[in-house]
């Protein structure tokens, strides 16, 4: 499970570095995509065209919600910003369900059943799943470090007004940030519906360890989100397995979460900020 | 209402300057509010009754929220869980140790106060998005400590605690619903007014001072960690009464009722109701309490998008709420009959 937290981590990450906000619809953002790629696939599209046609449609979902849901808000307090995710929070979750039903339904997995090599540590789709967040990471890191596009989406997301003053478009790149991040939401979405079935809720208990990971590995790095996630995974499977019991996961979760938030606030592989006052 | 003159002065949203009504038409409002609340049950059925009990309870735990979010500006997601604690608190007094479910009131509350206090004090050293991280988790993961194993002789696990409706006592011609009506309305009456008090003296201006401008409210003199930490503790402390009442009120306690969406109740009530108000509490409640019951005719995902959407619109174009709302417009009408002199 440790690469589904670092991928929704991966995606919570990505909009922090873009609008420095954390984003509670992740998850339902996600879970929404995810619905669509069950359509796709119902449709009788191979899998990964519907893959390709959900990444596109997570992408642009976000940029959308980012310009119209988002965007009158930009200058309000972060309280109010935080009302306003929880708004989209249960807004996206009603819409799923006014859309797509309540029922739980099965969802494929594009990776062969049993693991090569014949090994029974690890299922295919779990193998799978790793290669898929690790090539998630290297393209988000390589497109943020490296490109140009993605070294203005961190300057924008760093100091608006020196941006803009140097001709950086702030509010398109804010918008990118939020389709780059919700088109990752939903690869987390695709990868983790085939373990979970797909519901309308089934964001909600991977959501609270994708906080735990990204803040674990430093909210603003994405490898700290994939290491965050790793960790957060193995943690959870061994204090479930050994500690607390299975009814007791998501209370390891809240204790990793207000954990970091005291002890290392900017997490294991942050960078401190320090504010002027 | 006057109650809060001081978070007006220095309210960050109002575009004009927002008039102070008079002092005798809210004493008028609130003498108004107070006979119809005292003949209501005579009037209505039984089921009605209990919903306006259900309505005052929310009312409460509203408020509660509303001393948080709108006077200290931190966000809670928890809140939930701390109605989850009043309620469980009661619920195990009530059925475990045999106490009066009267007596089971003033704990859970104070319960409630110190679990808030303790929580708020580490939790104040967070931000905005990152302690509604940390509120958030709590409210998630309040519904599988419920039913934790360990905790299954106390908690009753999945099944919950089912209790009994408290009677009316002496004789008195009342049904368990008027009853039970009749005391949650003193109990919020009172605690609105204490309320009222808190925000009027030096904790409310305290509390406000900090919404405002924290650095400067601390080169004032007032220590922000333990003003913080007290509103939490208030705050959870009107949440904790309020899920006391509402486990004794519904006479049942299990952990699936306290799940995430009673967080976000409290928060949609906090900011449809009117964010920094008092009376927007008793709005806020009223609307919790009947619109998700007039939407689900439409479809089970209605009273859910029918929040979603207040809350996005109305942060958007009544940031003080129906309230706000409201008192805009009296002193937009009352400015123009009265040119400015």
């Amino acid at each position: 499970m440790g690469g589904v937290y670092a991928c929704l981590g991966l995606a919570l990450v990505m909009i922090y570095q873009s609008t420095n906000h954390i984003n509670f619809a992740q998850g339902e953002m996600a879970m929404f995509s995810t619905f669509i790629a069950a359509m796709c696939l119902q449709s009788g599209m191979p899998y990964w065209a519907s893959f390709l046609a959900t990444v596109a449609f997570g992408f642009v979902a976000g940029f959308a919600i980012e310009r119209i849901v988002l965007r009158p808000f930009k200058d309000m307090p972060e309280t109010s910003i935080v009302v306003v995710f929880i708004g989209l929070y249960i807004g996206v979750n009603a819409l799923a369900g006014w859309i797509f039903g309540h029922e739980l339904a099965p969802f494929p997995s594009p990776f062969p059943e049993k693991a090569p090599f014949g090994t029974t540590l690890i299922s295919g789709h779990e193998l799978g799943m790793i290669a898929v967040v690790l090539a998630v990471v290297c393209a988000l890191y390589a497109f943020l470090r490296f490109t140009r596009v993605g070294l203005a989406i961190r300057a924008s997301a760093e100091n608006p007004v020196s941006s803009r003053l140097s001709g950086i478009p702030v509010s398109l790149m804010v918008s990118l940030g939020w389709g780059v991040s919700s088109a990752i939401g939903s690869i987390a979405g695709l990868m983790v519906a085939p373990i979970v079935f797909l519901d309308t809720n089934m964001m909600g208990g991977v959501l609270i360890y994708a906080f735990a990971a990204a803040l674990l590995g430093g909210i603003d790095n994405p490898w700290g989100a994939v290491a965050g996630g790793v960790i957060v995974g193995v943690v959870e499977n061994l204090a479930g397995a050994y500690v607390v019991g299975t009814e007791l996961k998501l209370s390891v979760a809240l204790l990793v979460i207000i954990g970091v938030l005291l002890v290392r606030p900017s997490g294991l592989f942050g960078r401190k900020l320090v504010t002027r006052v | 209402m006057s109650a809060v003159d001081a978070s007006e002065r220095s309210s960050p949203t109002p575009d004009k300057p927002i008039r102070k009504p008079g002092r005798a038409g809210a004493v008028l409002a609130i003498l108004g509010l107070l006979t119809i609340a005292a003949v209501l049950p005579l009037l209505a059925s039984d089921y009605r009754i209990s919903q306006a009990t259900m309505t005052i309870i929310m009312a409460i735990g509203v408020l509660g929220l509303n001393l948080l979010v709108g006077y200290n500006g931190q966000i809670s997601l928890g809140h939930g869980a701390i109605y989850a604690l009043g309620a469980y608190t009661a619920a195990i007094l009530i059925d475990r140790v045999g106490l009066a479910w009267w007596a089971t009131i003033p704990i859970a509350g104070a319960v409630c106060f110190v679990f808030g206090f303790l929580f708020g004090w580490p939790a104040l050293r967070l931000k905005g998005h990152y302690l509604a991280l940390a509120t958030f988790a709590l409210a998630l993961a309040a519904p599988q400590l419920l039913k934790d194993k360990a905790l299954e002789q106390w908690t009753g696990g999945v099944q919950g605690i089912v209790l009994t409706p408290p009677e009316a006592p002496f004789g008195w011609a009342l049904s368990p619903d008027q009853w039970l009506y009749y005391v949650t309305t003193l109990i919020a009456a009172a605690m609105f007014l204490v309320a009222w008090n808190i925000l009027r003296g030096r904790l409310g201006r305290a509390m406000v001072a900090i919404r405002e401008q924290p650095i400067a409210a601390s080169a004032m003199g007032v220590n922000v960690p333990y003003v913080k930490a007290m509103t939490f503790g208030i705050s959870s402390m009107y949440t904790g009464v309020a899920g006391a009442l509402g486990a004794i009120a519904t006479a049942f306690v299990a952990p699936d009722s306290f799940g995430m969406f009673v967080s976000i109740f409290f928060l949609v009530g906090v900011i449809v109701g009117g964010i920094g108000t008092i009376s927007g509490a008793l709005v806020g409640a009223l609307f919790i309490q009947f619109v998700p019951d007039l939407a689900d005719q439409v479809s089970k995902s209605a009273p859910s998008a029918i929040y979603a959407l207040f809350l996005i619109v109305s942060m958007r174009l009544m940031p003080t709420g129906v309230v706000g709302l409201v008192r805009s417009l009296h002193s937009r009408l009352t400015a123009e009959r009265r040119p400015r002199s």
